[in-house]
């Protein structure tokens, strides 16, 4: 085999994605980075306040999906990097890679969609960039967004934070994303009524703060899924998590459409979706907070921190029987987000 | 296509722990556990995604055998695809699960990486549509598969004939069921106390297809569907066949499968195929086990068609996969497990594809 070559699974969030960064990014681009420090956004210190700073490329294809489009995913995914963290999302910054020949009516529908999700989180595009590459060394639309949160309290939100007896809770149903992009590509024609879950998830983090000490973990899970993210938590916190299948909120449509492609839903995307991991005593007023919220009606406990371990992620399935969960291994789906 | 509600009926939490005890109670005691082995890589992955075994007794072994059809290709068969795909103005179509197995020295994704023109289709009609809008180009669709997959596969060289192509093409390994099935009754290092067999490769080639086991072999046969409750009635049933002393085919899933199995599909792979004696990786050639494109189909066989040079055959020193695919040792007994072989670089086909023994192990049991 040739290891010199990039695949596409590299950028699929899952395990190729962790080697990638582990054995040659971050080796080469910082020393101050240990691995098991990754994190959605990096903590900074200037001058005295506390600032989150993430930035993240969008490659989506198709650009235009039921649910939202490449704009809207853009502006979101990277509030929600800096949500995550417990920050409060300010400022971002917008680069445009555009393919010769892309239409600008469509550049204007991706723009309106990132002003009206820039608006609904309450962040301000302060600077940007634009690049066109000629016809065919593109894709029609690529988007880079860098953003800006500033942290107005001392807790220490962390995927190493889980500790045994957490409950680990999300806010709504999973696979949503994946399964409406999914729907749109050419050649699959599945009208499966789902549309993408993408959405600002700073609001809500900023209700679940009150839960002060008593929240421990947040983190979105996008690329690899439910499945992916709960195992990069697991082993950051040195915990076994185990889930109850039954618990997991699936829409039926999303269930449909992953039994026709042999997909499982706990890999598949989410762009509006977090987990929490909770205190087990403030478990219950977490999921209160979540059923308030527009963005958290269908939240529930999907799982519990069972014991210290090397980062296990087991499953209770929907008959009764036990199983292991592994990170997503090569690409299940590519340029979802 | 609107997804319909069909799923949770057959998942019932309920009926499978019902039927659990059942089971339990009818074995129990037992001093030699009864070994059932199931032969369809769809019944492997039911078994471990929804925890089955973690619910049987210890009185009761499941086994897998050669049923992902990933699994079961050989390695030549791989390096022709990756030298066909390095050729210029040609568009290799392929369900995902063959991109990243492993050939003798790369893989069709690493060639795609390198700039070949590797798609991934849902379908043999897909491929064909896509030999119509490339007319300048030739297009191979690898057609791996047991009798489930080639009906379609002969319905898309049926198609391309309608419509007058001389630009698509199948590169075919397809695999036909009951005779490995043979093979491993015989070995008496397995000694299988019965057979799952497979849920819709049944669905064409009907029940009857299983009662030479039976007859010559005295083993219980149970065509079993895919879903928890249909393994579990499964495997109920052939505990009691084998504690009754029986050996006849019975059908579980009885929603689907016929007798006769599906006239219509039969009668394409009878047009579009020919049994030949193909090669199993890791079990050696079985006589009549495969499906080859017939004579009169000729211009649509790839490997006919197109001459190719193909790189000497490398297997990999210390891959199980052979055994694996015959049952005899579980992916954990292979020193390359999880080790140097994982899913994101497989050593073995087992490892590869997502109905490979060794990726369910990898996935769901450690």
């Amino acid at each position: 085999m040739d290891n010199d070559i990039i695949l596409l699974g590299h950028g699929s969030g899952g395990k190729l994605s962790h080697q990638l960064l582990d054995d040659l990014i971050i080796p080469k681009l910082s020393q101050s980075l240990a691995s098991g420090g990754q994190n959605d956004a990096a903590l900074l210190e200037i001058s005295g306040t506390k600032l989150a700073f993430t930035t993240d490329s969008y490659v989506v294809d198709p650009i235009f999906f039921p649910g939202g489009n490449i704009g809207d995913l853009a502006v979101n995914g990277t509030v929600n990097d800096l949500a995550m963290m417990g920050a409060r999302p300010l400022y971002l910054s917008v680069g445009f890679i555009l393919e010769e020949g892309f239409k600008k009516s469509e550049l204007a529908l991706i723009l309106a969609s990132m002003r009206s999700a820039a608006d609904s989180a309450g962040v301000t595009v302060v600077t940007g960039d634009t690049k066109v590459v000629p016809k065919g060394k593109g894709d029609r639309i690529f988007i880079n967004t860098s953003g800006i949160g500033v942290l107005e309290h001392g807790l220490r939100i962390d995927g190493a934070g889980g500790r045994v007896g957490d409950q680990v809770i999300v806010n709504g149903s999973i696979g949503d994303h994946g399964i409406a992009v999914l729907s749109a590509r050419e050649g699959l024609e599945i009208d499966s009524g789902i549309r993408s879950d993408s959405a600002a998830l700073n609001g809500l983090v900023e209700e679940l703060l009150v839960l002060g000490e008593g929240l421990h973990v947040l983190r979105d899970p996008t690329r690899g899924g439910v499945a992916t993210t709960l195992k990069e938590i697991a082993i950051q916190s040195g915990v076994t998590i185990l889930l109850d299948e039954e618990s997991l909120p699936i829409n039926p449509g999303v269930k449909g459409v992953c039994s026709i492609l042999g997909l499982d839903a706990l890999y598949v995307a989410n762009e509006g979706k977090l987990l929490a991991f909770v205190a087990p005593e403030r478990a219950a007023e977490a999921l209160a907070i979540m059923h308030r919220h527009p963005l958290g009606k269908d939240a529930a406990i999907i799982g519990a921190l069972t014991e210290s371990s090397e980062g296990r992620v087991q499953m209770k399935t929907s008959v009764g029987g036990v199983r292991g969960v592994e990170m997503l291994a090569g690409e299940q789906l590519p340029r979802i987000c | 296509m609107k997804p319909m509600n069909y799923l949770d009926q057959f998942r019932d939490k309920e009926l499978v722990a019902g039927l659990a005890r059942r089971i339990r109670e009818l074995t129990a005691g037992r001093e030699k556990p009864l070994t059932f082995m199931e032969v369809c890589g769809t019944h492997t992955m039911a078994i471990y995604q929804f925890g089955l075994r973690t619910l049987l007794p210890p009185e009761v072994r499941l086994i897998s055998g050669p049923g992902c059809p990933v699994c079961v290709t050989p390695n030549g068969y791989l390096d022709r695809a990756v030298a066909l795909c390095r050729l210029p103005d040609l568009i290799i179509t392929s369900f995902g699960d063959m991109l990243r197995v492993p050939g003798s020295s790369s893989s069709l994704m690493e060639e795609r990486a390198k700039g070949a023109d590797v798609r991934v289709v849902y379908s043999p009609l897909d491929a064909v549509q896509i030999a119509v809008k490339n007319p300048g180009k030739r297009v191979v669709f690898l057609g791996v598969g047991f009798e489930t997959t080639a009906p379609t596969v002969a319905g898309s060289i049926l198609t391309a004939a309608a419509l007058g192509l001389d630009n698509y093409f199948v590169l075919a390994s397809h695999k036909t069921m009951p005779q490995p099935m043979g093979i491993l009754s015989a070995d008496p290092e397995l000694a299988v106390d019965g057979y799952l067999c497979p849920a819709h490769v049944s669905a064409i080639i009907g029940a009857n297809a299983y009662r030479f086991l039976c007859e010559e072999y005295r083993v219980p046969c149970v065509v079993t569907g895919f879903e928890p409750t249909d393994v579990m009635q499964g495997v109920e049933m052939l505990v009691r066949q084998a504690l009754a002393g029986e050996s006849k085919v019975e059908i579980q899933y009885s929603r689907v499968v016929r007798w006769e199995g599906n006239a219509k599909a039969q009668s394409m792979l009878a047009q579009v195929f020919t049994p030949f004696d193909a090669d199993w990786r890791g079990i050696g050639i079985l006589p009549g086990s495969g499906l080859k494109i017939a004579e009169a189909y000729a211009a649509y066989d790839a490997e006919l068609a197109i001459p190719v040079s193909v790189e000497e055959l490398k297997e990999h020193p210390g891959c199980l996969c052979g055994e694996i695919l015959k049952g005899k040792v579980s992916p954990f007994d292979c020193p390359l497990f999880g080790r140097t072989c994982t899913p994101e670089s497989p050593v073995g086909a087992c490892m590869v594809s997502s109905e490979g023994t060794c990726a369910a192990a990898y996935k769901y049991a450690r």
